[in-house]
């Protein structure tokens, strides 16, 4: 924009928050997951017209409007290609997806596969509660495979899929994992994620207090990865297929140049570019 | 036309002697298989047309193989602008007849065309010498052993141009600037040549092309690098697609020319993402399309309509082929009509519009980027397979400048509201970065701020804010070709106007006058303008190229037609010739 911007003072993590009253039960996760977000945005100075948050649907996936960034709330598992389009054409921005774990893995399976791939310089959240909220109850690819529920009696019968390792083997660059109860771990392992380049993936446990009561004791069964972060995938590999799921911190930080921004310089008018066609 | 002969309008007039008649167009087959090298011949038989100041239109059709089948490439070449193919072919060229029976219908033949055939690779099937169409034999193969460097196919070239009446020089020229690295290549391609050349004074009866008209600037371009130039002409700088026949060369032309002019295309994972990538990069203030077919189109429909809630301008170039599911990839059909108008959920008012020639694939791409950047809503271009993988010379394009563009908000705008219920129905936009002004776009139905909403009064607020946009649009002149006059009108749209036009020629040579109304602009409709446009019309006929008659039902629910309404439609694969239309209209004007 040619709109002259003023030096803005920081801003604190109360500024990102917009006056809108989320939609959320009380006392679900994702509450404290837009906490560490905005607080992570202040911890990285941002401004928040610099900032877009990309969303698909889903409980989780209310948060861009819970902000005063720009926010683009789309379809149902679409917004890492949103997100991945935003960034290639405006790459000056600070690009955040977010959303749910059925949003992101199942609907949007292949677009997490392919945006881990392609390794655009943005950071993906995902607030994983291990079901669908918004559509009150249903099993989620992450999801126990004898969860009990009305569309799946006696549960799916589906082994849960383990996000962090398929974030891994696709290529994903930074991958870490939080705890909506510790909302400041959160919050800087977000700004780590938004400082790394290529694609960061942020899996944030997030209780559903409603269809998943019983997250809440995940309080007493979260604890920091005992060990250091690594930038050897197959290191990576091993202590996330055998971890419980439990360890936060950022488990993998890898050096894969990010995606070439796309949008290249003009050397041409468009004009000129009729010479091929004349006779 | 009383007899059944239907070649080009044209007189026929007295040729020289062992030379066929002259015509104002020429229809011309080259068939073999894989690796016989047609395509290059028919190509270069384009280019010599071209070179020699004739207007030319060439289509190919190819054998279901990946790699390596059968091929034949069809070139009419005439002395006037050409958007479609002639009923027959005047001749067929085959350098060897394996599976070539396959095109027979896609390449017509009648008594009086010729049939020209390897001896060595057998005799023509059975279905190409029913036609009674003259076979005469050219051992292409034997002919080109005895050149070093000699191809059959540059021999083929050679008689072909020859028959047609092209000159030599253009030819030879056409020849060397396909092999400017010279050498004994070019050099057994311009022996073969010759030899083709030599080879056609032995054949009679194939009609020449009349004399070329006066010089123009024109152009060869195919419909597909017509519509990506229209886009980069229309600002598009982002393109984010998946492969899909027959779209894929339009991104291929694309990919290089946007890093040109400072633009980008990313290939997708799948459609989903090809249309949420645009929706993203528009979202963020650049103009931004995709192209795909029926199946992509599928794909992204949902993510259509919420660029319509989300007010978010994007192009989605729909190259149509023959549907419905996978369907035949390679072949024309205009049967995607339904889902383009009615495909979305919801009340979601949008924007449709047709190219109607090869070259009109560039104004109304570009036409189309203008109307979903200043109503901000998406714009489904629908072209069709027979323009975007058909190769043409073309009158270079007029010049079009669109007035307009997005309207974006400023900066610090106090109480900025991004849907806010504008007059126009339009409001501005805010593009992320610009500080003070920052919102949600949604797909969720929401207020004049951007705030969910399920309050009735918000939703038919918002409804009737995106209907206003495009009931609001002065489209001018550009919503139709409309010509000609009498009390007869053929209403149609895309790759049928060529043919439809051609009918109307032959039509008036049996005192029948009526009126073409090829519509460009197919959402929103513009019944004022129609009924304008057919002012004391008895009767209509609605010609297009689909089973179920899809532009006829949305007329029929959309316009009031006057008079008496009749619906000719066939679907594809074969492309719509001008016989059958004449002969529905003149069947029609008389009833
Ligand atoms: C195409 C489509 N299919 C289904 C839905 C219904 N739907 C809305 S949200 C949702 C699941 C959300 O689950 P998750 O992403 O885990 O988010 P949560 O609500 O748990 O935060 C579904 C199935 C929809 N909106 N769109
Ligand atoms: S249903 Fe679950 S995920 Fe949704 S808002 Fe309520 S607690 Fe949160
Ligand atoms: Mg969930």
């Amino acid at each position: 924009m040619t709109t002259p911007v003023k030096a803005q003072a920081a801003v604190t993590p109360q500024a990102f928050k917009s006056d809108y009253k989320p939609v959320w039960c009380p006392g679900c996760g994702d509450f404290s997951v837009l906490s560490s977000i905005t607080k992570a945005f202040a911890l990285l100075a941002l401004q928040p017209e610099n900032i877009a948050i990309v969303s698909g649907i889903g409980c989780s996936s209310r948060i861009p409007a819970y902000t005063t960034c720009y926010g683009f709330h789309g379809v149902h598992g679409r917004a890492l290609p949103a997100a991945t389009g935003l960034k290639l054409a405006r790459p000056e921005l600070t690009v955040v997806a977010a959303g749910g774990d059925g949003d992101g893995y199942s609907i949007g399976g292949n677009h997490f596969l392919h945006a881990c791939r392609r390794n655009v310089d943005m950071t993906y959240v995902v607030m994983d509660n291990h079901v669908y909220g918004m559509t009150k109850g249903q099993p989620s690819p992450t999801t126990e495979p004898d969860w009990d529920s009305k569309l799946s009696p006696g549960g799916t019968g589906m082994r849960a899929f383990n996000p962090l390792v398929i974030a891994l083997a696709a290529g994903a660059n930074f991958i870490a994992r939080g705890f909506a109860g510790d909302p400041n771990t959160t919050a800087t392992l977000i700004a780590e994620a938004i400082s790394a380049p290529g694609f960061s993936f942020v899996e944030v446990l997030s209780p559903c207090v409603t269809f998943r009561p019983e997250q809440r004791e995940w309080k007493q069964m979260v604890r920091p990865a005992p060990v250091q972060s690594t930038d050897d995938p197959g290191r990576a590999a091993r202590r996330l297929m055998t971890d419980d799921g439990m360890n936060v911190g950022v488990l993998y930080k890898g050096s894969r140049a990010a995606y070439r921004t796309a949008i290249a310089k003009a050397q041409r008018r468009p004009a000129e570019l009729e010479e091929e066609f004349k006779i | 036309m009383a007899s059944g002969e239907t070649h080009g309008a044209g007189r026929p007039d007295a040729g020289g002697p062992g030379q066929g008649e002259l015509r104002n167009s020429v229809s011309v087959a080259i068939a073999g298989s894989g690796g016989a090298g047609v395509m290059t011949a028919g190509n270069m038989l384009l280019e010599a047309a071209a070179q020699a100041g004739y207007y030319a239109l060439m289509t190919r059709s190819s054998g279901p193989q990946i790699r390596g089948g059968e091929a034949a490439a069809m070139i009419r070449i005439a002395t006037h602008p050409i958007d479609g193919t002639d009923d027959r072919y005047d001749l067929l060229i085959a350098l060897d007849w394996m599976n070539i029976n396959r095109f027979a219908a896609e390449i017509p033949l009648g008594p009086q065309s010729v049939l020209a055939g390897d001896p060595d690779q057998g005799e023509p099937p059975e279905v190409f010498v029913k036609t009674g169409a003259r076979y005469t034999p050219v051992p292409f193969k034997a002919a080109a052993k005895k050149i070093p460097n000699g191809w059959p196919n540059m021999i083929a070239f050679g008689l072909v141009g020859a028959l047609v009446g092209l000159a030599e020089d253009a030819l030879v020229k056409t020849v060397q600037k396909s092999m400017k690295k010279g050498g004994d290549a070019l050099a057994g391609s311009l022996a073969a040549v010759r030899a083709g050349i030599e080879a056609a004074a032995g054949i009679s009866g194939v009609p020449r092309i009349g004399s070329p008209p006066p010089q123009s600037p024109r152009w060869l371009v195919t419909g597909n690098q017509a519509a990506g130039y229209g886009a980069i002409r229309g600002g598009v700088r982002f393109v984010a697609a998946y492969p899909i026949t027959p779209a894929t060369e339009l991104l291929e032309w694309m990919a290089p020319a946007l890093k040109k002019v400072g633009g980008a295309l990313v290939q997708a994972e799948d459609e989903l993402a090809s249309i949420n990538m645009i929706l993203g990069a528009s979202y963020g203030g650049v103009p931004a399309l995709t192209a795909t077919s029926g199946p992509g189109l599928s794909l992204m429909i949902e993510s259509i309509g919420l660029g319509i809630t989300a007010e978010v301008p994007i192009v989605i170039v729909d190259v149509m082929r023959v549907g419905p599911s996978t369907g035949i990839a390679t072949k024309s059909e205009q049967s995607d009509v339904n889902i383009a108008l009615y495909g979305m959920h919801g009340d979601a008012p949008h924007v449709v519009v047709a190219p109607n020639s090869v070259a009109d694939c560039l104004m109304t791409t570009q036409w189309a980027v203008h109307l979903a950047e200043t109503l901000q809503v998406p714009a489904i271009v629908l072209a069709d397979q027979f323009f975007g993988q058909a190769r043409a010379v073309v009158e270079r394009p007029a010049d079009v400048a669109f007035a307009g563009e997005r309207r974006t908000a400023t900066a610090g705008d106090e109480g900025y509201q991004r849907y806010a219920l504008t007059e126009s129905g339009v409001s501005p936009m805010a593009i992320p970065g610009t500080p003070g002004i920052t919102y949600t776009a949604d797909g969720l139905e929401h207020n004049e701020r951007g705030t969910p909403s399920s309050q009735a009064a918000d939703h038919i607020a918002q409804l009737e804010k995106r209907a206003r946009k495009l009931a609001l649009l002065d489209c001018g002149s550009h919503w139709a070709d409309v010509e000609g006059e009498g009390d007869v009108a053929v209403i149609t749209f895309g790759s049928c106007t060529g043919p439809v036009r051609e009918a109307f020629a032959r039509a008036a040579a049996d005192g029948v006058r009526a009126r073409l109304v090829s519509l460009r602009l197919l959402a929103p409709a513009q019944p004022a303008r129609l009924a304008a446009a057919l002012e004391g019309v008895r009767r209509v006929l609605v010609v297009e190229q689909n089973h179920t008659g899809q532009l006829y039902r949305f007329l029929r629910a959309e316009y009031d037609l006057p008079g008496e309404v009749s619906s000719f439609r066939r679907p594809g694969p074969l492309p719509m010739r001008p016989d059958e239309i004449h002969r529905q209209l003149i069947e029609w004007s008389r009833a």
